[in-house]
Order: structure tokens, then C-alpha cells, then sequence
């Protein structure tokens, strides 16, 4: 179908549209349809959108870190840790590392120890905070070095959390893509549905438009009209309550993780613009095979 | 074949395995009247229907207006639906629809809706009598108003041909003369006009105001009738 073919299809005659019954259970449905699953498409894509957000700061912020943990006797801890940062300032791909303060091990301890936490009582290990530069860290290298000078020490590169952790965002925001396209399906299949009972019911107003000399595009023109158009409606309303909702959402926070922040940012915010308009030509294309469909039967 | 707008050659329909016409053959010339006539159920609708392509032959020929209509598509079906007004018994409208809209339907759906035409829509209604009715709905008119706005829908586009499937067949004696003087008017007008009907009152009184070749149907043939109906 040519792109003259879809704007004729689509130009507003009101006249033309007339000859479609304007009443029926097909109305309601398809209206329902469209603003409930562009209301879900809304939530899908902004969980999907949330997590690409997700894995992308997960692997950049994770991705150019490092800890190294000193595990030895209190006695030893100073001089070990001090031998460490001697090694690191050596290090080529150690953009910086210093140790961290009392107050800031307490703080992350805290969300499961509590604010008081003594930390001189506790056999805490000394951690360090390693920031990767150019040309990236050796850390095979690094664990031989540090192993042969600093016998405490235990490097952690983040690989072994950050994968699965960006993976699971990953698999996050796969599962919002599928979820759109299901709704998509979806739609299709349930205004497919309505088209041809709509297009059942009014068998006899087809075979008067026939016998006058209506081409077939004239006929599935009026279906195809009086179904883009309600969905246009019904998907416009059901994105803009979609919208709302995740305007409710909470605000991303440390305290909320990850369930927080699940909304819309920037440009994103564009985005949802574009299902009613999606879910109109989902509408377009299932009116437009069904009455295709339908009236060849009836030839 | 001749140059009739429709001609059947050697037609034969079957329907539920039974033959309802059997090797029929016939020509309407242009401008010509004919009156189909028959007992109920010999197969005069199913002529008529054959004639605008709403059925097609089991075998033999038909042309119209010398094309075969076996080989026409769906949208040069439409197009010679446009050139055949027809007017059916139990009229089919759209109820949803005003009379005028209605009547209109086939200027809407070949494109030709224009605003001046509102003024010829109301001038044909004027003609049939219904000049008052514009804004009724179908099931608001009596079964001669139904009639007579059937045959303003079929004529609307000035169409060549015009069939009419008992055309009197739910009206009075007096409603019936009004419709075969409207039908001979369009046929002095130059339209080739065919009527099926078994009511064989109204062609006697056709006979007299004119030229009027009257066809039976018996035994799934097409045969001219005499003198004597």
C-alpha cells in the first residue's frame, strides 16, 4: 500500500464515515482496548527505559573501580595498608587510591549494623578505593605483586557482582521490550477481533454499498477510519493516565535502590507521545487485513 | 455477440445442485423495455441478479456492455454496478441514514458528493414524490415511499440500465401505476429498463404507453411471451 493510499484511507469524510453504524459493543472495545494496553506500554517502557538506565550507570561506575580489602591484625593494618598504597602508586593504570576514612567504612556499614557502630572494637578490615585510568588495570598482575608484599591484602576488581548485576538490568529491560510488543500483539489480535465483528454485523450495509458501486477500498476505507481513529483516542487517553501514573512514582533515591527512579528523564519523556500513534497504526493495519479478509468472503 | 449493454449467451445457474436456469440466452439493446415475468421461484430475481453481476453463471456467457463479466475484477464490478441502477423488492437501505443520504449513497461512493448536487438530489426526490420526505428515516416511509426512493438510489447516477426485481410487488394498484409511469419516463429518457415481476396486470398496462417486449421464464428457459398473458 502506497503512501497516497494510506493518507486517502485516512482523510476525514465525514459523509463517507456515516455509512458505518456509529453505535456498538465494537465502539466500547476498542476504545477499552487501546487505553488499557497503552496504559501497560506506558509502565513497560519506562521500566525498560529505567533499566538500560540501570545497567548503563551500573557498568560505568563499576567498570572504572576497584577495592582492595587489608585483612590483618590490627598491629599489622597500618603498615600493610601504607605498603598497598605504595605498590598502587606504583601500579600503571591506577589513576588514584587512597584509603578509606573510619567514618566512611562506617557508613557502609551502617544500613545493616546501625549509625553507632564502634568500629575500633570490631576486626574491620582497612579498605582501599582504587580509580582505574589509562591504560586500564593489569589486576592479575596486581594480585602477584600485591601478594608477594602486602600478604592481607585481597583485590577486588567488582567483575564478579558486576556482571550478574548489569546482566539482570539487562534481562530488566529485554522483558519491558517484550512486554510492548506483547501489548502490541495483543492489541492487534483484540481490535482484529472487534473489525470483524463489526465488519460481520454490518454484512447487509456492505452488500447495499456494494450494489451502488462502492469499490472495496471505499468500503474498508469507512472501517478502517472509524477504528484508527478510536484507538487514536483510546491509546491518547490511556498514555496520558499511563503518564500521570509514573509521574506518582517516588523519585530515584539511595535509600529506594533500584525500585526507585523507575520513570521517565529527559528526553524520555517524548517517548510515550508515541504509542497512541503506534497503537493507531497497530489498529490500521489489523482493521485494514481484517476488512480485507472479510470482504472477499463476501464477494 | 450483438451490441446489446447486456447479454446472456447460452446461461446456465445452478444452486444447491439443482438447475435453476438452463442454457438461456438474451440481449437488451440500448434503450429497449423489457418485462420478465414468471411464477414465483422460476428464477426471474436470479436473472436479474445475474444481469449486475451479483451472481455469476455456472456456464456460458455474459457481457456487459461488451465485457465479460467473469473476467471483471472486484473494483470493475463496482464501476458497472454505477452504469446499472437496480431497484429491489424489499428496497434495502441504510436505516441509520436519512432518506436523502440514502438515496444519495451512490454519488457518495463514486466520489461525485459534491455541494451542488444537493439541489439535483432534491429535484430527483421532487420527481418521485418524496420532495417533503429528505430528513425520514427509512423505517419512517410506507412501502411506496420505500419504492420510489429505491428507484431515485438506482437512477441517481444516470445509470444506462435499470432493473427493477416486483417493483409493485408491497404497493397499491394507484402506487403502482405512479412507479411504471416513473420506469417509462427513465426509458424515454434513453435508459434500457428491465422489470421482473409476476403481476401480469401492470403489463397490460404498460402495453399501452410502450414498446415493451415481455419475457418468460418456465421450465429454467427464457422464452418472448405472446400476445395472449
Amino acid at each position: 500500500m502506497s503512501k497516497g493510499n494510506i493518507r486517502n484511507l485516512l482523510r476525514r469524510d465525514t459523509r463517507a464515515d456515516r455509512v458505518v453504524p456509529p453505535t456498538g459493543f465494537t465502539a466500547q472495545l476498542t476504545l477499552f482496548v487501546s487505553g488499557a494496553m497503552a496504559f501497560l506500554a506506558v509502565f513497560a517502557l519506562a521500566l525498560s527505559l529505567a533499566s538500560g538506565r540501570l545497567a548503563d550507570r551500573w557498568a560505568s561506575e563499576l567498570a572504572g573501580a576497584a577495592t582492595l580489602r587489608i585483612n590483618a591484625p590490627a598491629e599489622q593494618r597500618a603498615a600493610q595498608t601504607e605498603a598497598a598504597l605504595s605498590v598502587l602508586r606504583q601500579t600503571p593504570g591506577v589513576a588514584s587510591a587512597r584509603a578509606l576514612t573510619g567514618e566512611e567504612q562506617a557508613a557502609l556499614l551502617s544500613p545493616w549494623f546501625g549509625p553507632d557502630l564502634p568500629l575500633d572494637a570490631l576486626p574491620i578490615p582497612q579498605l582501599i578505593e582504587i580509580i582505574e585510568g589509562e591504560p586500564g588495570l593489569d589486576a592479575t598482575g596486581l594480585r602477584l605483586r600485591l601478594g608477594a608484599e602486602v600478604p592481607g591484602a585481597v583485590l577486588d576488581d567488582h567483575t564478579r557482582w558486576r556482571e550478574p548485576l548489569v546482566d539482570a538490568a539487562m534481562s530488566l529491560r529485554r522483558l519491558g521490550w517484550i512486554s510492548i510488543l506483547l501489548i502490541g500483539g495483543a492489541t492487534a489480535a483484540m481490535i482484529t477481533l472487534a473489525a470483524n465483528a463489526s465488519l460481520a454485523a454490518n454484512a447487509q450495509i456492505i452488500e447495499v454499498l456494494r450494489q451502488v458501486g462502492a469499490r472495496d477500498r471505499f468500503i474498508a476505507g469507512a472501517f478502517v477510519r472509524r477504528f484508527t481513529f478510536r484507538a487514536l483516542f483510546g491509546a491518547a487517553v490511556g498514555t496520558l493516565l499511563g503518564m500521570s501514573g509514573v509521574l506518582l512514582l517516588p523519585e530515584a533515591s539511595d535509600a529506594g535502590g533500584f525500585l526507585t527512579g523507575l520513570g521517565f528523564q529527559g528526553i524520555g519523556w517524548i517517548l510515550p507521545a508515541l504509542i497512541p500513534i503506534l497503537g493507531a497504526g497497530v489498529a490500521f493495519l489489523a482493521t485494514w487485513s481484517a476488512a480485507q479478509r472479510k470482504l472477499k468472503e463476501l464477494s | 455477440m450483438g451490441t446489446g449493454v447486456i447479454e446472456l449467451e447460452n446461461i446456465s445457474y445452478s444452486y444447491g445442485g439443482g438447475e435453476l436456469l438452463s442454457d438461456v440466452s438474451l440481449q437488451l439493446q440500448p434503450g429497449s423495455f423489457h418485462f420478465l415475468t414468471g411464477p414465483s421461484g422460476a428464477g426471474k430475481t436470479t436473472l436479474l441478479k445475474l444481469c449486475y453481476g451479483a451472481l455469476l453463471p455456472t456456464a456460458g456467457r455474459m457481457m456487459a456492455f461488451g465485457e465479460d463479466i467473469a473476467r471483471m475484477n472486484r473494483d470493475q464490478m463496482a464501476l458497472l454496478r454505477r452504469r446499472i441502477g437496480v431497484v429491489h423488492q424489499d428496497c434495502r437501505f441504510l436505516d441509520h441514514m436519512t432518506l436523502a443520504e440514502n438515496v444519495a449513497l451512490p454519488l457518495m461512493v463514486s466520489g461525485r458528493a459534491e455541494n451542488g448536487t444537493q439541489d439535483n438530489l432534491t429535484e430527483l426526490l421532487g420527481w418521485v414524490g418524496l420532495g417533503s420526505r429528505l430528513e425520514a428515516h427509512p423505517p419512517e416511509l410506507s412501502g411506496g415511499e420505500r419504492q420510489r426512493a429505491a428507484l431515485a438510489r438506482a437512477v441517481i447516477l444516470s445509470p444506462d440500465v435499470v432493473l427493477a426485481d416486483e417493483p409493485t410487488g408491497n404497493v397499491d394498484w394507484e402506487m403502482s401505476q405512479r412507479l411504471l409511469h416513473l420506469l417509462i419516463e427513465l426509458n424515454r429518457m434513453g435508459k434500457t429498463v428491465l422489470i421482473a415481476t409476476h403481476d401480469l396486470s401492470l403489463i397490460r398496462a404498460a402495453k399501452s404507453q410502450v414498446q415493451a417486449r415481455v419475457l418468460r421464464i418456465a421450465q429454467r428457459r427464457v422464452q418472448l411471451a405472446g400476445a395472449n398473458l
